[in-house]
């Protein structure tokens, strides 16, 4: 009896332990790929970084861009007709991460300002952002929903492009899923 | 039964203990690129005949992310390597492979990796692969943030040269202070930002010249200054621009190499940049002194390869083709170059800025060779020569440009720019015997969307020039059906050139499949060399003739 009783209880823990850990296990997975924190530079030469991204829960678009790349200047002054109408409606963030390397880094502030964007800009000078997030060339615009995972990214800009971003943006901010 | 129940515990102890290990699950990401083109020899445009017939770039990259770990790969393939980029980039490898841990505070990296010291003067490690430039350092490399506002690098390796090392061992050191951040409490009415930062990177490379005695370590430091400051404009409306001065002063000691003839003149390097801006308004004056700053881990290196420092270019990076046909590169000999860029908004609603708005840039850049005078000690002390800091001798490069952005309606957007240029091709291109080639370029670049999906770009651009090849005409279409679709046809028209059998049409087109980070595209035809952009995306091409192929997707 004695005997029994000790296998049951040693079952019984590793049945529990078999349990705990694939309970912990949904729990640990990613459902989507988080933004890596990695330290860019603010227009106003303070140091970021990308894991303090926050938007209250409500979805944000991450592009990079660079002042030679005329479609990424396209495709965020596209988004830029719309953007106050996009962030009454779903209060969406855009974040314009800018590759700009030292020789045209000192533009892109001046090129901001002269647009009157109201986006969060960053300078990742470095490339160590655009490495990180896997960014072959620009422009490559990411969508992250409420919980700060990555879902949905693509590497161009066509015309009208921005007009399937916007129906994406909207998904996310009700919580839909994006296939 | 007192001993079953401690075992009982103790199973039950361990499960929870079990359920205590909450390692996060790492992720794998990666992304690739192949290009591969098929070369049809054409002499008339001077496309060679290739051995090989078609060629291929290939590369792969692979990170790992767990919590504070990464690491990373990047496998290459160039079999053989495609016309235009050097041939020294021969077979596969991985010429890339990093590791780091990043502590919060401290992240140290072991294996390749890429940094920069201030404006990249005396250390810069980076990657363009549109370029095949990289001179990613092999070594160790440790970021260290001691206190708020203070931050260290430090570099130990030798540089990436194709599939091996440089021979110089590279190391350096940079420290930046945020003096705001840093001394928080005492600054915290100071509405000037203040950053200053200071460098120091020494090579050694074994001295194997039986003539000369060459400089085994050779070390250069330099020191720079960020002063930004915000000014309110308008009280009541909030509205603010903000001043951003930044100013970096480098030195090397002497440093023979076969670029700059063995002399041992010591290097130095001035760059200077004032920005103000506003919203609707920027401006831009920048200015760059360069005096033997030739840096390389490799003293007998030419080329791209094995460059440790970072000279910028201050002239306006173009990526429209004939605009890009006479690019400037800076001279790391010597030079003297400045620029001065405004742009603007006219507002919607003005009788100027029309219905929507219109945006317009100026751009002023020139750069000259140094006023130097030749010392004439050859055989002697080999000095080579002395310079004034920044004298203008013989013109390099001058780019006056103006860029006008106008939506004319709901539909229908445009740009128009015209530049009036200088370039010397003969310090540019290291050739001889050709006058300074002045070019006035017009581009007049115009989108119509017919409906959400479908837009019709137009670029028609004409670069006019009595010397060299003479004039050119081109004329662009691409046509884009969105989300996935661009199909893209384009002339460039060489009709200036003095000899009639070289005016040619060279004709190419592209269509290509985009979904996602996915793209696939496949283009047919003739290819001057410079810069495209088509369907979203640019990248230096070489001269040829031939099918094209380009995939790219990242996971």
């Amino acid at each position: 009896m004695k005997k029994i009783l000790t296998l049951l209880a040693f079952v019984a823990a590793a049945g529990t332990a078999g349990i705990a850990q694939e309970a912990a296990a949904p729990a640990q997975t990613n459902t989507g790929q988080k933004v890596p924190g990695v330290e860019m530079k603010t227009l106003d030469g303070k140091k970021f970084n990308s894991a303090d991204f926050k938007n209250d829960g409500k979805p944000i678009i991450i592009s990079f861009w660079a002042t030679w790349c005329a479609p990424c200047k396209k495709e965020l002054n596209a988004i830029a007709e719309n953007f106050e109408d996009w962030q009454k409606e779903t209060g969406v963030k855009v974040i314009a991460v800018s590759i700009d390397d030292a020789r045209n880094s000192p533009k892109v502030k001046p090129y901001v300002d002269s647009k009157g964007w109201e986006y969060e800009v960053y300078l990742d000078e470095n490339q160590d952002f655009k490495r990180a997030m896997n960014v072959n060339n620009v422009p490559h615009t990411f969508v992250l929903n409420g919980n700060g995972e990555i879902v949905y990214q693509y590497n161009n800009y066509v015309e009208g492009e921005e007009l399937k971003l916007y129906e994406i943006v909207k998904k996310v901010a009700k919580g839909e899923k994006i296939n | 039964m007192k001993k079953n129940h401690l075992l009982l515990f103790l199973c039950l102890a361990g499960a929870a203990a079990a359920q205590g290990q909450n390692l996060s699950k790492g992720e794998i990401h990666g992304n690739f690129e192949i290009d591969a083109q098929y070369y049809n020899p054409d002499s008339a445009i001077g496309a060679p005949a290739v051995p090989e017939k078609a060629l291929m770039n290939g590369w792969g990259n692979v990170i790992y992310t767990n919590g504070k770990f990464s690491a990373g790969l990047r496998y290459e393939s160039y079999l053989n390597v495609m016309q235009g980029f050097d041939p020294r980039y021969k077979g596969t490898g991985i010429p890339y492979r990093y590791a780091t841990y990043d502590n919060g505070g401290l992240e140290i990296t072991v294996g390749s990796s890429y940094d920069q010291f201030g404006s990249g003067l005396v250390y810069r490690a980076y990657e363009d692969r549109g370029l095949l430039y990289d001179n990613a350092l092999d070594g160790v490399r440790v970021r260290y943030t001691p206190a708020k506002g203070v931050y260290l690098k430090g570099i130990w390796g030798k540089q990436r040269t194709f599939f091996t090392t440089s021979p110089g061992i590279v190391r350096g050191f940079d420290g930046e202070v945020n003096l705001n951040e840093l001394f928080d409490s005492c600054m915290a009415k100071v509405k000037t930002q203040i950053i200053l930062g200071g460098s120091f990177v020494s090579k050694f490379q074994a001295d194997q010249d039986p003539t000369f005695v060459l400089p085994e370590n050779v070390g250069a430091s330099a020191g720079r200054l960020n002063l930004i400051r915000d000014i309110t404009l308008n009280e009541a409306t909030g509205k603010k621009g903000q001043i951003n001065f930044y100013g970096e002063y480098a030195y090397k000691i002497n440093d023979p190499s076969t670029v700059n003839g063995l002399i041992y003149k010591p290097g130095e390097a001035i760059y200077s940049s004032v920005a103000y801006s506003q919203k609707g308004f920027g401006l831009l004056l920048a200015a760059k002194h360069i005096d033997n700053m030739n840096f390389r881990s490799d003293r007998t290196a030419t080329g791209n390869a094995a460059m440790i420092n970072y000279l910028p270019a201050l002239t306006r990076q173009h990526t429209y083709p004939l605009m890009a046909y006479y690019p400037y590169a800076t001279q790391p000999n010597g030079e003297v170059s400045w620029q001065a860029e405004m742009s603007f908004k006219l507002k919607k609603g003005t009788l100027l800025g029309g219905k929507y708005g219109t945006d317009i840039i100026l751009n002023y850049s020139a750069a000259y060779g140094l006023d130097s005078t030749n010392l004439h000690d050859e055989a002697g002390r080999r000095f080579g020569y002395t310079a004034e800091y920044f004298a203008p001798g013989d013109q390099y490069f001058q780019d006056i440009h103006i860029e006008i952005g106008k939506k004319l309606t709901n539909k229908l957007k445009g740009t128009l720019m015209y530049a009036s240029m200088y370039y010397n091709k003969n310090v540019i291109e290291g050739k001889s015997g050709y006058p300074l080639i002045p070019a006035q370029v017009a581009v007049l670049d115009v989108i119509y969307r017919f409906t959400d999906e479908i837009a019709l770009r137009t670029d028609l651009e004409h670069l006019y020039t009595k010397e060299d090849f003479g004039s050119w005409a081109l004329a662009l279409a691409e046509l884009s059906l969105a989300p996935h679709w661009f199909i893209a046809a384009m002339d460039q028209y060489n009709y200036g050139n003095k000899i009639e059998s070289k005016q040619i049409h060279y004709v190419n087109g592209q269509i290509g499949y985009l979904r996602g980070t996915s793209r696939i595209a496949i283009g047919y035809g003739k290819q001057r060399a410079g810069i495209f952009c088509v369907g979203g995306v640019c990248r230096f091409v070489p001269a040829s003739n031939g099918f094209t192929l380009v995939i790219t997707s990242s996971f």
